[in-house]
């Protein structure tokens, strides 16, 4: 049987509060927290980017499995904030690990859920023998423009997960997806911040998608909802993935663990990843874990998945609690700094 | 930098390579391929070795008028760490308020971004120290760093 080998996560240090973003545009910061569930949100600092923080979640994941570079034959790293439009993420992760030469790469991209498409692509090739493990990373350090909703929710993290088909933690029973061309939310060539269809982005695009998805993952897995004890799904604000998982049958009991975006904001493409990681982070043998992405433009992919034995023989004292709840809180003028929303002129 | 000169130099920055010298038995950063102490023994004796990351400061500052391109983090820690395996490097202790670092405290390294050249300019990598907080507790008696946010 596939499944994950190991897994790895990073949150910034850096957060700002909700309150903070909306004293300077003159709004009403409980309203926004309340509305969008999310009180604080994690910031890069100016040293951290997508291929900083995939170094490190995959370097715990590494450790975690006593695994070296010689056993990757495959790192895909998914983002809609690569550094470089042109260079990959993953090459400097697998030099950083020691994975190179003897390895394939490249880098993914699918709005939110270009990490979950690497994992299924690892899957296909484990499942083929081509390679022995294969690491797919979900990372993102977003931005929303300065103002626009998505300023109060757009954060960074990540997180990497190790699949293979010897030692895993976790088996991967079934996935699938369920993609469409629906157009709620993109970023043109060249453009620094991305645009949106404001409510356009719920029913049509991620309820949809989000739900349907989730349902076509528990038919294929002959499953229903109070079979799982854990469910996460992606989570661009703090109310949506508990409306997704209410209307697929699950229980706040289910699906609290893996719901961070009110305290570290929306990862993007790091969400699923980071949920799932809180949830392993805790995770007994027999558990059982529905996990279901979404991507804009639009799809998302459903993982059924259960923990192994082998769980219980794994390091897991670096939790993703730790990293959430370890805050050096920021102003707006720090913010703004770190995300050179700074006019610089012709200092830069 | 030049693209070549720092590419060269990718597995010293990324991952802490550095060389362990098997007649003196004394471990180097960066690499090297001769140790002056052993002289010409020690060439073909030094070996590639690479560091766990971990060591504590020996001593550092507070830097307020940042060199270019550190704007962004003004002000900021640079101190000089003892590697556990020995050696003295260099580096900025990131992720904490500069002015709590003080001699003693135990730091462990981390991958971040080192510059770039210019705005369309190549990306240098590498390694930077944080404060290693699951240590920091024992530091305690001195009295000076305690409640540390990092």
């Amino acid at each position: 049987m596939n499944g994950i080998v190991s897994y790895g996560a990073y949150v910034p240090t850096h957060k700002i509060e909700t309150g903070e973003i909306a004293s300077v545009w003159g709004a009403d910061g409980s309203a926004w927290a309340k509305n969008l569930n999310v009180y604080s949100k994690s910031v890069p600092g100016p040293d951290e980017d997508v291929i900083t923080i995939a170094v490190e979640a995959t370097r715990q994941a590494m450790k975690r499995a006593k695994l070296n570079g010689d056993h990757i034959g495959a790192i895909y790293t998914g983002s809609e904030s690569h550094p470089y439009a042109v260079k990959p993420t993953s090459t400097i992760v697998a030099e950083a690990i020691g994975a190179t030469p003897n390895l394939t790469a490249a880098d993914f991209e699918f709005a939110c859920k270009a990490g979950t498409a690497a994992i299924q692509t690892c899957l296909g090739m484990v499942g083929d023998n081509q390679i022995e493990n294969g690491i797919a990373i979900g990372v993102d350090t977003s931005q929303g423009a300065p103002g626009d909703a998505l300023e109060y929710s757009a954060s960074a993290g990540g997180g990497a997960l190790v699949i293979g088909n010897k030692n895993i933690i976790a088996t991967i029973n079934h996935t699938t997806s369920y993609t469409t061309d629906t157009p709620d939310f993109w970023r043109r060539e060249g453009q620094k911040y991305p645009r949106h269809g404001g409510r356009f982005t719920g029913k049509p695009a991620f309820f949809k998608h989000v739900v349907s998805c989730g349902m076509m993952m528990m038919q294929k897995a002959g499953t229903e909802a109070k079979d799982y004890d854990y469910v996460v799904t992606h989570q661009p604000n703090g109310k949506f993935p508990i409306r997704a998982a209410k209307t697929l049958g699950f229980t706040n009991e289910q699906f609290e663990t893996g719901l961070l975006t009110p305290r570290i904001g929306n990862t993007y493409s790091g969400a699923v990843f980071l949920g799932l990681s809180a949830i392993l982070d805790i995770a007994k043998p027999g558990d059982r874990i529905l996990a279901v992405a979404y991507g804009s433009g639009a799809g998302s992919d459903a993982f059924d998945i259960t923990v192994t034995d082998e769980i219980d023989k794994m390091d897991r004292s670096e939790t993703v609690e730790n990293m959430v709840s370890r805050m050096k809180i920021i102003n707006y003028a720090t913010y703004a700094k770190y995300r050179g929303k700074l006019n610089m002129g012709a200092t830069k | 930098m030049s693209v070549p000169r720092f590419w060269r130099e990718l597995d010293t920055r990324y991952n802490l390579i550095g060389s362990y010298c098997k007649i003196t038995k004394t471990y180097h950063y960066p690499r090297r391929s001769f140790n002056p102490e052993a002289g010409r023994e020690s060439i073909g004796s030094m070996e590639d070795y690479q560091f766990k990351g971990t060591g504590e400061v020996v001593s550092s500052t507070v830097v307020h008028q940042a060199q270019t391109g550190y704007e962004m983090f003004g002000p900021y820690c640079i101190a000089i760490i003892e590697l556990d395996e020995g050696p003295k490097i260099t580096t900025q202790i990131v992720d904490c308020e500069p002015e709590i670092v003080k001699p003693g405290m135990k730091v462990k390294s981390v991958f971040r971004k080192l510059g770039e050249d210019s705005e369309s300019g190549i990306l240098h990598y590498g390694t930077k120290f944080i404060l290693d907080e699951s240590l920091e507790t024992t530091n305690d008696e001195d009295g000076n760093i305690t409640d540390i946010e990092v």
